[in-house]
């Protein structure tokens, strides 16, 4: 096997930019492994861990931040093929252009950029964690409002940026904001979902991204979504995203109910969130995963699933029935699927490319008693040693940063949940699996297509050694997202996938199994 | 002149993106006006410096 690292000085590409080149360059002939990174510290030890010593006469040690780097394996010709051509491999195509079709040229700075256009009114930020908070406060400067998707933002830079934001009268969404919906607009990762009457102010991307897709399914539409960053209701920011969005859905005109999704708020800033919303003059629903449910004028959900029912009825719509399956059948959907299993097969294996999914399952199962460890635990639950090795049962939160430091979250990049469900694969212990699929903007062209290979590997090792795997899924997405719902759900379904409408289905199932496995256990 | 908040939520937002470049392509395809940031890390990736510079600026 030969091996070859090209350095490109000064050249700044994105995470996902490179990852797509990387991409293509793998699918060349003769090549068998590619990766293409900025040379960072972290980087660049990777890089040596995957055994491309430093052949590049000293140019990959010497290589920084604002460097790419190319790293090849594969036969000799094509690797140097590859190499000689290292530029165009990793030339950038048109730039984006404007509604009008004009190409738009690209400034250097935030001011520079809002001086071009001065109607400009949002900066998406998604640079790397060290570098948001300055590109943060020259967006708040120049007067835009932020969406700061960048995670690995300290503490102290959320609280300041927020607090600024606020004396300034704008909206910081963010740090690690993944999902928003602004005037009609789907920022990071979104879906086609039409709007109406239901605001969503939510700390978790992929809560909101669920909700909106089920409001969607069932006819009707959100107003605005406003992200808020996975911490803003933890004591230390007190919620000013949260607050300040609230705000803005009581007296946006297109809003009729407010919808709050959140992970469990610290103690302080849940009590000044019930303080507000008590007061807010339109009808609220709030879910706040597997927290205690609030009382008085807020209606409060413990699921997502719940969340939409209870928004929808105070919009004045009817409840679908999508959202009420029947529990008899569920049981003897899960009574068939179990009845082919070994006894040695009683744990259920979750690989959430959503983290507010793997929360909510997580929920789901502690209501009925039933144990998890996890990567992200609930309350209650226990952690795991290592989070890339599962124990017993296991729900594991794919997008934490173990997973994701110098690489693309799963929703865009399927390779770690594809090996570990690989790995979860050889476990004769194991009976389920379930899986979330997001689809929509930013996600990647075919989420199903990308796990399909390893979920038939994992059917066929557990039929090989005697037993019957169950691999249980929610798709979360609409008609009008380019992956298509009916497409990934029916690419699934002819997997034997059992493909449910929402996670808190897909999980209550798992749950049904698991307690029918449990009682057989028992019984035996 | 700063778009408000209100403002934000009744109108049609035009986007500066700092970063991720798909990002910004999707929202362009969505039919929204863009403008990409040719971004890359201040002061050769040392944030410390950066940050002094934009003290003495």
């Amino acid at each position: 096997m030969f091996r070859k690292t090209v350095v490109i000085k000064n050249r700044y590409l994105d995470s996902v930019f490179l990852m797509l080149a990387a991409r293509r360059i793998a699918a060349q002939p003769g090549i068998s492994g590619a990766s293409a990174l900025m040379a960072t510290a972290a980087n660049r030890k990777l890089l040596a861990e995957l055994g491309h010593d430093d052949a590049a006469g000293g140019a990959l040690a010497a290589a920084g931040a604002n460097d790419v780097v190319l790293a090849l394996e594969g036969l000799e010709a094509a690797v140097e093929a590859v190499a000689a051509q290292a530029e165009g491999w990793l030339a950038q195509g048109a730039e984006p252009a404007s509604a009008a079709g004009a190409p738009v040229r690209q400034p250097r700075s935030i001011a520079e950029a809002v001086a071009a256009r001065p109607d400009s009114s949002v900066a998406v930020i998604s640079v790397p964690g060290e570098h948001a908070a300055r590109e943060a406060r020259a967006a708040l400067q120049a007067g835009l409002h932020v969406f700061l998707f960048s995670s690995n933002v300290a503490v102290e830079d959320e609280r300041s940026l927020k607090a600024e934001a606020r004396q300034r009268g704008l909206l910081v969404m963010g740090p690690d904001c993944g999902t928003a919906y602004l005037g009609g607009a789907g920022i990071g990762f979104a879906n086609a979902v039409r709007r109406g009457p239901i605001g969503i102010v939510g700390s978790t991307g992929t809560g909101m991204q669920e909700f909106s897709c089920l409001v969607h399914q069932a006819g009707s539409g959100i107003s605005n979504g406003i992200g808020t960053g996975s911490r803003d209701l933890s004591d230390a920011i007190g919620g000013l995203s949260t607050l300040a969005g609230i705000d803005a859905l009581e007296a946006d005109p297109a809003t009729r109910v407010v919808t709050v999704i959140a992970k469990p708020p610290g103690p302080a800033a849940a009590a000044l969130l019930l303080e507000r919303l008590e007061r807010c003059a339109k009808p609220v629903v709030l879910c706040l995963l597997g927290a205690p449910a609030a009382a008085g004028k807020v209606r409060a959900a413990a699921t997502l699933d719940e969340a939409v029912a209870l928004a929808l009825e105070a919009a004045g719509l009817a409840r679908p029935d999508f959202l009420d399956g029947d529990a008899g059948a569920m049981r003897l959907a899960a009574t068939a699927q179990i009845a082919a299993m070994r006894p040695e097969q009683r744990h259920i294996r979750g690989l959430f490319s959503g983290g507010t999914l793997c929360y909510q399952s997580q929920a789901i199962f502690r209501g009925a008693g039933l144990v998890v460890h996890s990567n992200a635990p609930l309350e209650g639950m226990p952690g795991l040693a290592d989070p890339r090795v599962s124990e017993a049962s296991s729900f594991v939160d794919m997008g934490a940063e173990l997973f994701v430091e110098g690489r693309p979250h799963p929703m865009i990049d399927a390779a770690t949940r594809r090996q570990r469900l690989e790995q979860e694969a050889r476990d004769p212990e194991v009976a389920l699996v379930l899986l979330d699929f997001i689809l929509g903007a930013n996600a990647a062209p075919d989420p199903a297509g990308d796990l399909l290979g390893p979920i038939r590997t994992a059917q066929r090792a557990a039929r090989a050694r005697g037993g019957q795997l169950c691999v249980a899924a929610s798709v979360c997405g609409t008609e009008g997202d380019a992956q298509g719902l009916q497409a990934q759900t029916s690419a699934l379904a002819e997997a034997g996938v059992l493909v449910f409408r929402s996670n808190a289905r897909a999980a209550a199932f798992c749950r049904e199994a698991m307690l029918l496995l449990a009682g057989r256990k028992e019984a035996s | 002149m700063a778009v408000t908040l209100a403002e934000l939520l009744q109108g049609k937002p035009v986007f500066i993106n700092v970063g991720v470049r798909s990002f910004g392509l999707e929202l362009a395809r969505a039919g929204y006006d863009v403008i990409q940031l040719d971004w890359s890390p201040p002061a050769g990736g040392d944030t410390r410096m950066a940050e002094l510079l934009d003290d003495l600026l």
